[in-house]
């Protein structure tokens, strides 16, 4: 990738990032979280890893981001009106935002920031190399992390069940437990 | 190098012309195929000069729905609604247009010609991860009926997106779990690799196309394609008789002629993937590069510039078939109920696609097609 368009990108990117915080409509911050994740989608087929760039796009932009509009929609956020509480509050978060940001210029600043520009071999980011790595030599976390999500699922619908019978949810997670 | 870009660029456009024309077919098809299936007469009024209808000639509607019908939307007024979110509500169209757009790209449409000793292949953009793109593509349509549904401030248009929404998201899992047991059969994500295991023959007549090992996986494509395309019987976000028109109530004019050009282009887009996929793209069946091998040991030699055109051309035909059997459907269901619709996607595909896949691998490794 020429070095422009990765700074263009990855100002793009950070110029979205901002949008998710700066925006009070909730459904424009979503729209800015997609901006962001596409963005860094693209650097990173950009940068040869394409598999893990297009899954990005198939289950965070496609899918996860869904189910965040979903959310929005169902508990009918409204746009904010600006930071509500008590003046101390206000002004203790700020104090503790500046703190954070000066610890962090300490942290990137040179001569701190090493920067290193490694070449990887040729099709590092293929589907081979990545299913290669995922089902060898981490076989064994990626079969146990598929157990926990079945287990999750299998939990979340034994809570919403409901009894034939009773329209009460509270009757199947009474049996459940 | 100039001449892969110079073709590189061509191709994309003719790709997207191509999705276009195909679309505006299909609007006249719309027109005037469920006029005929339904024993009506279809648009048949308009002219350029009325010089046919001087001399007595039947009026096939062309003008009407190629010329007419795009001319009147894109000059009436482009309204928005008072309350509606301005920005959201004039991005929704295009949202929901540019996924189907740029994914007529991957689609192969031919094999590959030679062009001043340049081999140029057929498909706008060869990609190895193809298939994933495809996927990935498809899934951010979601978001122009989602938004378009919310940003238009009015009920029944929230209620279409949300249907929309909940409608693509669900049938996505069923057409990936169809598109991976393709993949697993020829083990590629390039569509044009796929489509290239397609060709030649078993037993020496059936051609090799995918839709004879993995007939059910087509099934599948074909049912949560058309659920893609919002279209009866799927179309439960737009249903006229309950939400009057979900989620593009709100729009008028040229937004409202985007949101029809997506479904056509959406209805072009799945028979692309079917043919792709299931029906041999280009593939003719016993056309080999260099003439017809036909069973029975004839054969008729052919140049390789020929064959590669009629591959072309076999493609055209393949998607244009495909696209009037979708077509025909709509006109022939009645539309689903919503939990009908959730649980032929749930309880029905995503199972039978999932089943599909362990079949599928098992198979493979039978075989021993696994490196």
């Amino acid at each position: 990738m020429p070095p422009f368009l990765y700074i263009f990108l990855g100002a793009l990117a950070v110029v979205s990032a901002l949008g998710v915080i700066i925006q009070r409509n909730p459904i424009h911050s979503l729209l800015a979280l997609i901006a962001t994740l596409m963005t860094v989608a693209i650097l990173f087929i950009g940068e040869d890893a394409v598999v893990v760039g297009f899954l990005q796009i198939i289950v965070y932009a496609g899918a996860i981001m869904v189910l965040f509009l979903f959310v929005i929609w169902l508990l009918n956020l409204q746009v904010e009106t600006g930071p509500t509480g008590h003046l101390a509050l206000k002004l203790f978060g700020s104090l503790a935002a500046a703190l954070l940001v000066t610890e962090l210029f300490f942290i990137l600043a040179p001569p701190h920031l090493q920067v290193k520009f490694t070449h990887e071999p040729v099709g590092y980011g293929s589907l081979a190399s990545l299913a290669g790595t995922l089902f060898t030599d981490y076989l064994v976390a990626f079969e146990v992390t598929s157990v926990l999500l079945l287990a999750a699922v299998v939990g979340s619908v034994a809570l919403a069940r409901r009894l034939p019978g009773t329209d009460d949810p509270r009757a199947a997670r009474k049996i459940a437990s | 190098m100039t001449i892969e870009l110079i073709a590189g660029a061509i191709k994309a456009i003719l790709m997207i012309v191509a999705g276009l024309s195909l679309s505006l077919f299909l609007l006249y098809f719309e027109r005037k195929g469920s006029a005929l299936i339904q024993d009506r007469i279809g648009s048949n009024r308009a002219t350029l000069t009325g010089l046919g209808k001087r001399m007595g000639m039947p009026n096939l509607g062309i003008i009407n729905t190629t010329i007419a019908d795009p001319v009147k939307m894109f000059t009436k007024e482009d309204f928005i609604p008072a309350g509606a979110d301005k920005f959201l509500h004039t991005l929704a169209p295009f949202l929901s247009l540019f996924p189907v757009m740029i994914t007529f790209v991957v689609i192969p449409f031919g094999d590959t010609i030679l062009i001043s000793g340049h081999r140029i292949g057929l498909e706008a953009a060869n990609l190895n991860a193809g298939a994933l793109y495809l996927l990935a593509t498809i899934g951010l349509g979601v978001y122009g009926a989602a938004l378009a549904g919310w940003s238009s401030n009015n009920r029944w248009a929230l209620l279409g997106g949300i249907r929309a929404t909940a409608q693509m998201i669900s049938y996505e899992l069923a057409m990936g779990l169809a598109i991976v047991s393709v993949i697993m059969t020829f083990g590629t994500l390039n569509l044009q690799e796929i489509v290239r295991g397609q060709g030649g023959v078993w037993f020496g007549f059936l051609p090799r196309w995918a839709i004879f090992t993995q007939p059910l996986a087509f099934v599948l494509l074909l049912v949560a394609g058309a659920a893609e395309t919002k279209r009866i019987p799927f179309d439960l976000p737009e249903s006229e008789s309950e939400l009057i028109q979900g989620f593009f109530i709100e729009y008028s004019g040229g937004k409202q002629a985007v949101f029809m050009l997506t479904d056509f282009a959406e209805q072009a887009l799945v028979a692309m993937l079917l043919t792709t996929f299931f029906l041999g793209g280009w593939q003719i069946p016993w056309l080999m590069r260099d003439g017809f091998h036909l069973p029975g040991g004839a054969f008729l030699a052919l140049p390789a510039l020929a064959v590669s055109l009629m591959g072309v051309v076999a493609f055209l035909v393949k998607v244009v078939a495909l696209c009037m059997f979708l077509g025909m459907v709509r006109w022939t269901l009645p539309r689903f109920r919503y939990d009908q619709l959730m649980r032929l996607g749930w309880k029905g595909l995503v199972p039978l696609g999932l089943f599909n896949v362990l079949v599928t691998a098992f198979v493979v490794v039978a075989t021993g097609r696994v490196q």
